[in-house]
């Protein structure tokens, strides 16, 4: 792996059925590249997770993942409601999904919780009201 | 170790989907959760899967953790829908009346045997 790779995703609005898409494609890649397996599920589950979080609580919006030999960078961007208290939101546990996303296995309060586990860099800015973007950098 | 084929000659276990080389996946551990995020983080590599959650998710989940099976328990309705994503991301997934815990003792069982 020479150079630094760039791709875009959108995350769909509401729907749940195409949630995964973006992590599984991006672990695909880093399959074909060689990447270490801890390294290629440590960003699958930190996508995935980011990727839910858009659909629960954001209606949708922008991935955009940059792979270089030395780290995998995901900026996920959101035009959702912001979040109004990052502490609370960090512990595992708390959870303001909606009964319906419950009844589908989400909203354990582990969202944000794995995204920090599983990456080794992770940056919120949320403004509510306006939108909130995570940053997670995992290392090779 | 206990191959995927050896569930699927128990009575207790029906097939919804068996993709190609899917019988010959190794099983390295037993898991059982229904919450998505739960057992995501936790469920290791080549795990047999065992859950009640029946959906388009529980394959994403499946998928992005790369496990041997996923075992559907408690006689859960499998929609279409999710039966042409198992066969789209090539994962085996049986599906059983027994409850959850049940399932899980009839695979350790047969790992031990």
């Amino acid at each position: 792996m020479s150079d630094s790779i760039k791709m875009t995703y959108t995350v769909s609005d509401t729907d749940f059925t195409r949630a995964g898409e973006a992590s599984s494609d991006v672990k695909k890649r880093l399959r074909q590249m060689g990447c270490d397996p801890e390294v290629i599920r440590k960003v699958a589950i930190a996508m995935y997770e980011g990727e839910i979080n858009m659909v629960i609580h954001a209606n949708g919006g922008e991935i955009e993942v940059e792979i270089t030999p030395e780290d995998i960078t995901m900026v996920l961007k959101d035009k959702g409601p912001g979040i109004p208290d990052i502490e609370k939101a960090m512990q595992a546990g708390y959870s303001t999904a909606p009964e319906n996303v419950r009844a589908l296995g989400f909203g354990a309060g582990m969202g944000l919780p794995n995204m920090k586990k599983y990456s080794d860099e992770m940056n919120i800015e949320t403004t509510v009201g306006v939108g909130t973007t995570v940053t997670m950098k995992v290392h090779q | 170790m206990l191959k995927v084929s050896e569930l699927l000659k128990m009575d207790c276990f029906t097939v919804k989907n068996l993709p190609e080389g899917g019988g010959d996946r190794e099983i390295g551990s037993i898991y059982c959760c229904d919450l998505l995020s739960i057992a995501m983080s936790k469920m290791t590599e080549a795990a047999a899967w065992v859950t009640v959650m029946s959906n388009l998710n529980t394959l994403a989940v499946a998928s992005l953790s790369d496990v041997a099976c996923v075992v559907l328990a408690e006689g859960v309705a499998v929609e279409e829908a999710m039966l042409q994503k198992a066969v789209q991301q090539e994962i085996t997934v049986l599906w059983t009346e027994l409850p959850i815990f049940d399932a899980a003792l009839k695979i350790q069982k047969a790992f031990e045997a």
